[in-house]
C-alpha cells in the first residue's frame, strides 16, 4: 500500500459545511440523536447548515418546529432526560431569549436539584453576533450571558475545524452544551486536515504564538485579531492570539501562562463591556496575575449601543481591526 | 380498551390511605414549618388530594410523572418515600434530592418522576420532550404532567398542547385548577374560564372532571389514559378543585373570603371518600382508626428519618453542577 493512497486530502470546506458534516455524522452515529429546530428541514437551515440532510436522514431525526422557542427547547431538554441526544438549533441567539426560562431554569438546574439523578445530556446551537445589517433585534452577542450560568457549558468554535470536530464531544458531555456560531463565519473556508478527528471542548488555542503581547478573543472576533496582529508585526510587535473556543468553563490557565510571558493584554468581543465575558477574563486576570503584568488591561468591545441598521453605524458599533491595533499598540509603546 | 374502576373494600381503602398520608403528612409539615425545621417555600396541596391520587392510581410504573411546586401530593401517591421526603424538606442529605432541591423540587428516577418545577408552566415542555424520548425510544409509556389553572396564563401551556397535538405525543395533560394562581381569581386572568374547552384549538381531547372526587378523577384518569395509549395523542384533563390553605406558608388570603373557603371545605375530597366508604359499608370506624395510627406512625418515623438525617459537607456544594456522566 503506498503513503499515498493511505493518507486522506486535506480538503477545503466552509465553516457551514463543517457545521453539516459534523450533524450527519452525529446523526448516523447515534440513533438518539436527532437535531430539531424552526426551518431546519424543507427550508434547510436559515442559514443552510442543515440543507439536504431532512431528505438524507429523515424527517424524524430532522425536525422541523413551530416557532415556540420555549416549547421545542423544554422538549429537547425533557427528551435529554428520557435517553435521547438532542441537538436543539435555536434559530438565532436573538430568539434564544425566549427559551431563556427552559435554559436557565431547567437544563442547567435539574442535574444539581435532583441531587444528580437526572443529567441533561442536550447540545443547543445557535448563530450569534452582528455585520449583516440585521439592526438591533438580530444583531445580539449574548453568549456571554450564558457563560453566566453554573450548569451550563458554552462552545464558540471559531475555525472550520472546530466547526467540524466539536458537536461531538458536546454531544458526548453528559450536561448542556450552548455552541455558538458567529454570522459571519459561516462563509469562511478553511482547509481541513484529514488527520484531525477530534478536538477537545476543554482548553483554549494559541492561534498565533507571540512574546510582547496577549491579545484573547473568540468566535467572530478571532479573524479581526489575527489580522490585527499581522498588521502589529509590521511594527515590529509580536502578538499571540488566543482563541477562548470554550467560554464556561473558561481555561484560564492558558491565558495566564501567557499573559505570564507577554505581560500584557487586550480583550476583544463583540459582547457589550458591562457586566459581561471580557470584565470577567479581566478580572480573573487580576485577581490571579496581577504582578505579572506590565500595563492596564484594555478591551476592544461592541459599544454600548443597541446594534444599528446602517452599515456606517453598525460597523463603527463593532471591534474593529484598526481599534485592536490601536489598543494593542498603546499598551506595547506606552501611548 | 378503558380499565374499570371497582371499589370494593381494598381499592376504597388504598384511595383513602393515599390521600390521608398526604393530609397527615402536610399537617405534620405545616407544624414543622412553624417550628422552622422546614424553610423556603412551601405549598400546601390540602383539599387537592383527590387529583394526584385519583390520576396516579391509574399510572403504570414506566410511566413519567412532571409536576409542579406544590407537588408533596404526588410524590406521596407515586411512591417516594415518605422518609426521603420529610428529610428532603429538611435539607438532610438522605432527602430525595440530597437537600439541593427541597419542598418545590422533589426529583425521583426510580419513580420516574421529573419534579417539582418551581417556575410555572415550566414543567410542560419538558413533558412533551419526556414523551417525545419515550415515544422514539419505542418505550409504551404516557407521560402525566401536572400544572395549575395560572400555567394556563403562560404560552408554554399552549406552546406544549400544539406540540404534544402535531407531534402524537403521549401527554396526560393534567390541570388542577383551584381557581386561583396564587391570587390571581381564574376569571379575571382568562379570558375563556373553561379551561378544558381551550383544548380544542390545539385538536387535543380533553374532559372536566370533579377534582374533589377521587373515584371520579380516577375514573377519567384510566378513561383519558386509555384513549392516549390507544391513539397515541395527547388528552387534557381539568381537575376542578380547591386548596383549603393559603398559596404558600406568606399568604394572608385577602383575594377569597372565608365564606367561600367553608362552601369548598364541605366537599372536603377526603371526607366526602370516608363517609361515603363508610355509609356503604365498605370501611368501619375501627378500620379508619387502624389506617390513621399506621400514617401517624409512618410520619413519626419519617420526622425521626429527618432528624437523625446529616447535613451534605460544605465541601461538595458543587457536586452535581456539572456531572460526571448520565446516570443510568
Amino acid at each position: 500500500m503506498s503513503a499515498s493512497a493511505s493518507v486522506p486530502m486535506p480538503q477545503a470546506m466552509t465553516y457551514r459545511e463543517a457545521c453539516k458534516q459534523a450533524i450527519r455524522a452525529a446523526i448516523i452515529a447515534d440513533p438518539r440523536v436527532f437535531l430539531m429546530g424552526e426551518d431546519v428541514a424543507r427550508y434547510g437551515g436559515c442559514y443552510a447548515v442543515t440543507k439536504g440532510l431532512a431528505g438524507e436522514l429523515g424527517e424524524e431525526r430532522i425536525r422541523d418546529t413551530p416557532l415556540s422557542e420555549v416549547g421545542f427547547v423544554g422538549a429537547g431538554i425533557g427528551a435529554a432526560i428520557a435517553g435521547m441526544r438532542p441537538i436543539i438549533e435555536i434559530m438565532t441567539v436573538n430568539f434564544s431569549l425566549l427559551a431563556l426560562d427552559q435554559i436557565v431554569n431547567n437544563a442547567a438546574t435539574i442535574a444539581h436539584m435532583s441531587g444528580g439523578q437526572f443529567a441533561v445530556p442536550l447540545v443547543i446551537s445557535m448563530s450569534t453576533g452582528a455585520g449583516r445589517q440585521l439592526a438591533a433585534q438580530h444583531s445580539h452577542s449574548l453568549e456571554g450571558w450564558y457563560a453566566h450560568i453554573p450548569g451550563l457549558k458554552v462552545l464558540a468554535p471559531a475555525t472550520v475545524e472546530d466547526a467540524r470536530h466539536m458537536l461531538q464531544p458536546a454531544l458526548d458531555d453528559p450536561n448542556p452544551v450552548l455552541i455558538f456560531e458567529h454570522v459571519m463565519l459561516y462563509n469562511r473556508e478553511d482547509v481541513l486536515d484529514p488527520n484531525v478527528t477530534e478536538v477537545d471542548i476543554v482548553s483554549a488555542k494559541i492561534r498565533r504564538p507571540g512574546r510582547d503581547i496577549t491579545l484573547v478573543t473568540y468566535g467572530g472576533s478571532l479573524f479581526k485579531t489575527l489580522e490585527a496582529a499581522t498588521a502589529l508585526q509590521q511594527d515590529g510587535i509580536e502578538a499571540e492570539v488566543i482563541d477562548l473556543r470554550v467560554l464556561r468553563p473558561l481555561d484560564m490557565a492558558t491565558v495566564i501562562a501567557s499573559v505570564a510571558r507577554t505581560r500584557r493584554l487586550v480583550i476583544v468581543d463583540e459582547g457589550w463591556k458591562s457586566g459581561s465575558l471580557s470584565a470577567e477574563i479581566a478580572t480573573r486576570v487580576v485577581e490571579e496575575a496581577f504582578f505579572e503584568l506590565d500595563a492596564p488591561i484594555r478591551r476592544v468591545c461592541a459599544r454600548e449601543v443597541p446594534i444599528p441598521y446602517a452599515a456606517h453605524l453598525e460597523q463603527a458599533a463593532l471591534p474593529q481591526t484598526a481599534a485592536i491595533v490601536a489598543a494593542a499598540r498603546g499598551l506595547v509603546r506606552g501611548a | 380498551m378503558t380499565e374499570k374502576v371497582h371499589l370494593d373494600h381494598a381499592h376504597g381503602r388504598s384511595l383513602l390511605t393515599s390521600m390521608l398520608r398526604i393530609r397527615r403528612f402536610e399537617e405534620k409539615c405545616f407544624e414543622l414549618y412553624q417550628s422552622e425545621k422546614i424553610r423556603g417555600f412551601m405549598h400546601l396541596y390540602d383539599g387537592e388530594e383527590a387529583v394526584s391520587v385519583g390520576i396516579i392510581a391509574a399510572l403504570r410504573p414506566e410511566d413519567a410523572i412532571v409536576a409542579t411546586y406544590r407537588e408533596h401530593g404526588q410524590a406521596l401517591a407515586r411512591g417516594i418515600g415518605m422518609d426521603a421526603l420529610m428529610a428532603e424538606l429538611y435539607g438532610k442529605q438522605q432527602g430525595c434530592c440530597r437537600g439541593r432541591g427541597g419542598s418545590m423540587h422533589v426529583f425521583s428516577r426510580a419513580a420516574r418522576f421529573y419534579g417539582g418545577n418551581a417556575i410555572v408552566a415550566g414543567g410542560l415542555p419538558l413533558a412533551v420532550g419526556i414523551a417525545m424520548g419515550d415515544k422514539m425510544q419505542g418505550r409504551n409509556a404516557v407521560t402525566a404532567c401536572f400544572f395549575g389553572d395560572g400555567a394556563v396564563d403562560e404560552g408554554a401551556f399552549h406552546e406544549s398542547m400544539n406540540l404534544a397535538s402535531l407531534w402524537n405525543l403521549p401527554v396526560l395533560f393534567v390541570c388542577e385548577n383551584n381557581l386561583y394562581a396564587m391570587g390571581m381569581a381564574l376569571e379575571r386572568a382568562e379570558a375563556e374560564t373553561d379551561i378544558a374547552r381551550k383544548a380544542a384549538g390545539y385538536r387535543v381531547a380533553s374532559e372536566a372532571v370533579d377534582g374533589m372526587n377521587v373515584v371520579a378523577a380516577e375514573v377519567a384518569a384510566r378513561r383519558a389514559i386509555a384513549q392516549i395509549r390507544e391513539t397515541g395523542k395527547p388528552f387534557l384533563l381539568e381537575c376542578r378543585t380547591y386548596r383549603f390553605r393559603a398559596h404558600s406558608m406568606f399568604d394572608a388570603q385577602l383575594y377569597r373570603s372565608k365564606e367561600e373557603i367553608e362552601t369548598w371545605r364541605k366537599k372536603d375530597p377526603v371526607q366526602q371518600l370516608q363517609s361515603w366508604l363508610q355509609q356503604a359499608g365498605l370501611l368501619h370506624a375501627d378500620e379508619i382508626a387502624r389506617i390513621e395510627a399506621d400514617i401517624a406512625a409512618e410520619i413519626d418515623a419519617a420526622v425521626a428519618f429527618a432528624e437523625a438525617g446529616t447535613w451534605e459537607p460544605v465541601e461538595d456544594l458543587e457536586r452535581f453542577t456539572l456531572m460526571d456522566k448520565v446516570p443510568q
